[in-house]
């Protein structure tokens, strides 16, 4: 048990780390180009410069455009229509249709940005050749350019802000099922019986049962840092005992939820289903995978009791941004009160007799 | 008095588990509780070991009160589930050290008291307690059980589904036990262990029918009893049931326990009424009445 324990949540965190991501790559792009003038060939040529996409093929027909989509042989199609070149120098204003297979929503929606950067960069470079063309001693067009700068993750390597975000889902995960199958473990077996007969007290069982699991907790996350630093180079920059004082009392609230849903279940089935049940809840609303900004305000409301999304904020905090006692102290203690009262709820509900 | 208890009542939910039992067990004693599944012993046990509350009446055990006492109680008696319920991936070593340790004391403490049934396990102190066969995981049970050397020992049908040598080994633990002066009350479904008991509650639908010595409730058992044997048993039942002036018929092992109704009844009229029958090979005999047989007639 104790290799399965450790070894799969770290083979978790590598292969997660590495695939979850939210960049899109390799979208395959087709194109038709009624135009065949130097500006659609330098739009094409600057499509194909770009890593992300594939300029496959160049369709003759919208019709087999069309049907190659629907196939899904390709991701977007790029049509050029006639005169391209001409209305973009007459009239400086021409129309391009884009079409995009949005059955991975997400996917179409960053393929969207990709391509309008792409397309809005080019008519900033038509635009000062033609103008430089038209008349050479004109006024110098103005361009207004942004140069987005990102904080705390200068290259907006997903994998700095991905790696302690899944760490914390699997020292979460990790310690609830376990805490959550094994006092109810002991009612299946019929030990828990021959127990309560036993003058032993109940807090000295309760956190006899539990410690393990909180020391547990710690020691994946400590493994799961060395591997964050060793292979993904996230770098740690705020204190990283302010990351354990916080785990050390975040577990105490995972492992009293934990022990409450074993007080209220019969068999590990249940209490697995019932685990279940908050973990997906917790991780879809943690704000890990999907802003929380982005949700609606009644789901909003609920992420505020969902202890991952303090976790998560806490440990992005810390390690990325450098963020002090002070920065966090309000997470600690929301983390605090609400495994005060969660843990007051099992220990009350947790009866020898009944 | 080792274990009093007054008119208690359990039901679950709508089912009434036990109902008015009420019995006491002298200091010393072995006590059974004899009934079949279902009779409502778990409960009796379960309400003893304070792990259950009743509905109604009230229960001590070593003159602690089962509700107000709880945690004295828990101290002074060892509780044997029906259910093997020992850590079944520690050793039977750690097994028992662990027990030792949750009741406050050391294997060597009392050592002497468990001496005896240890002894017969000790060769597997190592091996873990759920790799053990039915007759050690029970020794081992009651081992954990008695650690602590308690006053009272509950043992919740310690002999279902052991083997026969081993049933019988261990009630003869039971007698070494009881004469270090320990209480026990047992229960178990099989109506011959109940002859090894001091005393005697006889339980069905979680009511007591009948409480005394085995010798007492089958001497005043005042129907005679009689083994009846032919070569055609199903038919011999059968035959049996028809007769005019039958009390109640049932095999009994090679036997049929014939009860007649009418006290001066004649064995030659049954005999004659079996021959007429075809039967062949009659043996018509008296029979030692026994706790089952009362047991069947309550």
């Amino acid at each position: 048990m104790l290799p399965i324990i450790f070894i799969l949540p770290l083979i978790q965190l590598v292969i997660l780390s590495n695939a979850a991501s939210f960049e899109v790559k390799n979208i395959r792009l087709s194109y038709l180009d009624h135009d065949r003038s130097a500006a659609s060939r330098e739009l094409i040529s600057k499509f194909k410069a770009s890593s992300y996409f594939n300029v496959s093929s160049e369709f003759q027909s919208k019709k087999e455009a069309n049907l190659q989509m629907q196939k899904g042989n390709t991701d977007v199609i790029l049509e050029i229509p006639i005169h391209f070149e001409r209305n973009l120098i007459k009239q400086k204003n021409t129309n391009l249709s884009v079409s995009i297979n949005a059955i991975d929503g997400a996917a179409a929606g960053v393929s969207n940005v990709y391509i309008t950067q792409i397309i809005s960069s080019f008519n900033q470079s038509i635009q000062t050749q033609l103008q430089t063309y038209n008349d050479g001693n004109a006024t110098q067009p103005e361009n207004i350019m942004t140069i987005p700068s990102f904080w705390y993750n200068k290259t907006l390597n997903y994998k700095t802000f991905m790696v302690p975000g899944i760490l914390v889902l699997l020292v979460t995960m990790l310690s609830l099922f376990l805490s959550s199958m094994n006092i109810v473990r002991e009612k299946e077996v019929g030990t828990l019986e021959q127990i309560n007969v036993t003058p032993i007290k109940k807090h000295q069982f309760i956190i006899g049962k539990l410690f393990p699991f909180w020391v547990l907790g710690l020691v994946i996350l400590t493994v799961g840092l060395v591997i964050a630093i060793v292979i993904f180079n996230v770098p740690i920059l705020g204190n990283i005992f302010l990351i354990y004082g916080f785990t050390s009392i975040y577990l105490i609230l995972i492992l009293g939820i934990g022990l409450f849903i074993s007080n209220h279940t019969e068999t590990q089935q249940q209490a697995m289903f019932i685990a279940w049940f908050f973990t997906v809840i917790f991780i879809l609303m943690s704000g890990l995978f999907t802003p929380i900004e982005s949700m609606p305000t009644w789901a909003q409301n609920i992420t505020y009791f969902n202890p991952i999304r303090y976790f998560v904020e806490v440990i992005r905090m810390v390690m990325l941004k450098g963020a002090d006692f002070n920065e966090i102290k309000t997470k600690i203690g929301i983390i605090a009160l609400y495994a005060f009262v969660i843990n007051g709820f099992a220990v009350w509900s947790y009866k020898k007799t009944n | 008095m080792s274990i009093s208890v007054q008119n208690i009542s359990k039901s679950y939910k709508n089912i009434k588990a036990i109902d008015a039992v009420s019995f006491e067990v002298n200091p010393g004693e072995l006590f059974g509780l004899i009934g079949p599944d279902g009779a409502g012993k778990t409960t009796i046990f379960r309400i003893l070991t304070t792990l259950l509350i009743t509905d109604e009446g009230t229960a001590s055990v070593v003159d602690y009160d089962v509700v107000k006492d709880y945690k004295a109680i828990r101290n002074s008696v060892g509780y044997m589930p029906g259910k093997f319920s020992l850590y079944q991936d520690l050793t039977v070593e750690e097994n028992l050290s662990f027990f030792a340790t949750i009741f406050g004391t050391t294997i060597e403490e009392n050592y002497e008291l468990i001496k005896d049934i240890y002894i017969q396990i000790e060769p597997f102190k190592k091996r873990r307690a759920g790799a053990l066969s039915g007759g050690m995981k029970q020794k081992l049970a009651l081992c954990c059980a008695l650690i602590h050397a308690p006053k009272v020992l509950f043992l919740d049908e310690p002999t279902t589904g052991v083997d026969p040598v081993s049933r019988k080994e261990f009630w003869q633990m039971l007698k070494r036990l009881q004469r270090k002066g320990i209480t026990i009350l047992v229960s178990t479904p099989y109506m011959d262990e109940a002859s090894l008991c001091d005393r005697i509650a006889l339980i069905q639908k979680g009511k007591v029918l009948k409480i005394d010595s085995p010798q007492a409730i089958t001497a005043n058992y005042e129907k005679v009893i009689y083994d009846i044997q032919s070569k055609n048993t199903h038919g011999l039942i059968h035959d049996l049931k028809n007769y005019p002036s039958h009390y109640s018929v049932y095999a009994f092992g090679e036997f049929i326990h014939y009860i007649d109704k009418n006290a001066d009844f004649n064995l030659k009229d049954l005999e004659a009424y079996l021959e007429n029958k075809n039967h062949s090979e009659i043996i018509i005999k008296k029979a030692i009445t026994t706790i089952e047989d009362v047991f069947m007639d309550l």
